[in-house]
């Protein structure tokens, strides 16, 4: 996702001066070849969340357009303060891009896990939230954000996920993407965890269990149209995130089912606390519960009922 | 003349504030003369029919507080009708007690939680340096502002960007909400900080005009400049000047008298208010 991020940022510089890469010390060497092509567009504002942020919004106010990047919990909790008063209640064209979604950074714990960007930034006014399951979506999800003229937060992951998508798909914002068709339930899922959630639905079938698949690209503004409408087809919805379930996609979900008033089962894989351990990013989400099989053994249940799986 | 319009701001802010039995009366005191300066002594360049000028220089105010000086500066610049001040704070008026961008015209950021304008006006700063323009960048923060720590960071920002397009204005009046700073966190000493950090430091008497503008036109090449101005905070107003809970209090009526007195206001210019009866001290 880094590296998709990147190419397109330096698509963008390179036609658009006013783009400005802006860092917090850190990306280590992936942003040289960015350095080197656009070295008068290219801030690193040392150690300081909190400060980055509010330059970015005061270089906004001239017309830059800063993408202020660092590792999304440094970013969402450290500067949030900063995110809502100078980007979010000013109104102004920065767009912050938050590395590390949920506990991609497996080997370094808890305070560089990014669990709770969501539920924290979903509520502010005029902000919109994009949460890309892949590299090919990283692109799509960047240059809707050069788009948009206002703030932009984006969730990115590390360097190392899946491609979900085989051709180009139509993008849009703020439109679910349905990545995998079934009728007995609906996986609603964001982030690189919707290839798990994939591999779970593939899984699935071989038990005779169709899942539909939906990717939520784009948290704010938000496709409850695509969640109802699974509702009353499949009748079930399982939320996968890998974020708390408390205010997380669950809980968005959540909202949009009580406001239709469909009957539904419902339930959730997410994250209840801090993330324990240290590993691979995949041995890590199993250990937390957020793994393929998990997936795959709560879409079981809420299909086949408890009883008749062992 | 200058004298006039500091009067004038303290005037304006008194009335405002009276009327909508709330509002940072003292703080905007200890800013009024700075004010008076930079917009009526040929320090700002700006252009009131068209507050977006591209080219105009730029009044930050960190402090959000001192809204009410800023408001009375921006209507005598012709900002907006002086008439508007008789709405601070009530119901259907953009003037509240902090300052918000896009809702005033004039108001280049919204202010009101400390610690952010400085960060803000870097940016704009450094954006005015890219794009080799020479608008000049004015951030004023209250001094008890320093105590956040983003304030610091801003500084070393400003600094080794070497933005000499812009000057910081600390409004060193000594007292913060509850207190004296010294006795609550103390910040010695102004000048040898920011002269640390990379700065250009200049000392002055907050309240004396020719020294107020011979500061803001103060200018070194790679550096900004940091203007550490002494000030009194309620200065105007004997019972007020260097009394923290003025911070945020209306007078009583035995003080309206002295007030009136000392702003060379009479009853029928104050107008018609409500007296204030509750202890609106925050």
């Amino acid at each position: 996702m880094r590296s998709a991020y990147l190419e397109t940022l330096s698509e963008l510089a390179a036609k658009d001066k006013n783009v400005l890469a802006m860092i917090s010390d850190n990306g280590a060497i992936v942003y040289d070849d960015y350095r080197a092509r656009f070295p008068n567009q290219y801030i690193n504002a040392g150690i300081s969340e909190a400060n980055m942020v509010g330059m970015a919004a005061g270089l906004a106010r001239r017309g830059k357009i800063p993408f202020a990047y660092t590792i999304g919990a440094f970013l969402a909790y450290r500067a949030y303060e900063f995110i809502m008063n100078d980007v979010c209640l000013q109104n102004q064209n920065v767009k912050l891009v938050g590395i590390g979604a949920g506990c991609a950074y497996s080997l370094l714990g808890p305070s560089h896990h990014t669990i709770f960007d969501i539920s924290a930034l979903r509520p502010l006014p005029n902000l919109t939230v994009f949460s890309p399951a892949s590299p090919m979506e990283v692109k799509q999800v960047v240059k809707a954000a050069y788009s948009i003229n206002g703030p932009v937060y984006i969730r990115l992951g590390t360097n190392r996920e899946a491609e979900i998508y085989t051709k180009d798909y139509p993008f849009e914002v703020g439109k679910a993407v349905t990545v995998h068709d079934g009728g007995d339930l609906t996986i609603i899922s964001t982030g690189s965890i919707v290839s798990d959630a994939l591999e779970a639905a593939r899984q699935l079938e071989a038990d005779g269990i169709r899942a539909r698949v939906i990717n939520i690209h784009t948290i704010k503004p938000f496709d409850s149209e695509a969640v109802i409408e699974a509702a009353k087809e499949t009748g079930r919805i399982l939320v996968v995130e890998e974020h708390s379930t408390d205010g997380g996609l669950g809980s968005i979900v959540a909202d949009a089912l009580v406001s239709c008033g469909i009957p539904v089962q419902f339930d959730r894989v997410g994250l209840t606390g801090f993330v324990d351990g240290y590993g691979t990013h995949m041995v890590l989400k199993e250990k937390n519960r957020i793994g393929v099989m998990e997936i795959q053994h709560r879409a079981e249940i809420m299909v086949k009922g408890k009883e008749r799986i062992k | 003349m200058k004298e006039d319009i500091s009067l004038k701001i303290r005037q304006d802010v008194f009335k405002m504030a009276v009327r909508a039995n709330g509002g940072h009366i003292a703080p905007a005191y200890s800013m009024a003369d700075i004010a008076a300066v930079l917009f009526f002594d040929d320090v700002l360049r700006y252009n009131p029919k068209e507050p977006e000028w591209i080219d105009r220089d730029y009044f930050i105010l960190s402090k959000g507080h001192g809204a009410l000086a800023l408001y009375s500066a921006l209507s005598l610049a012709g900002y907006f009708d002086r008439r508007e001040l008789d709405s601070f704070c009530m119901p259907g008026s953009e003037l509240g007690s902090l300052a918000r961008m896009g809702h005033v015209p004039g108001v280049e950021a919204t202010t009101g939680s400390l610690g952010h304008g400085l960060s803000f006006a870097t940016g704009i700063a450094l954006a005015c340096k890219m794009d080799k323009k020479n608008n000049h960048i004015y951030v004023l923060l209250g001094d008890g502002e320093c105590q956040e720590g983003s304030v610091w960071e801003a500084v070393m920002a400003a600094a080794h960007h070497g933005l000499d397009n812009m000057t910081v204005i600390i409004d060193y009046n000594k007292l913060q909400a509850m207190d004296s700073i010294d006795s609550i966190m103390s910040i010695r000493s102004f000048s040898e900080r920011f002269a640390a950090f990379g700065f250009k430091t200049v000392d002055i008497d907050g309240h004396n005009l020719s020294e107020i503008k011979d500061a803001l036109m103060m200018r070194e090449e790679n550096k900004p400049v940091a203007v550490i101005a002494h000030t009194i905070k309620g200065k105007g107003l004997s019972f007020m000047e260097n009394v923290p809970v003025w911070h945020y209090r209306i007078p009583n009526e035995d003080e309206m008298e002295i007030a009136l007195k000392e702003l060379k206001l009479t009853r029928e210019e104050l107008g018609t208010y409500e007296k204030c009866l509750f202890r609106n001290i925050i």
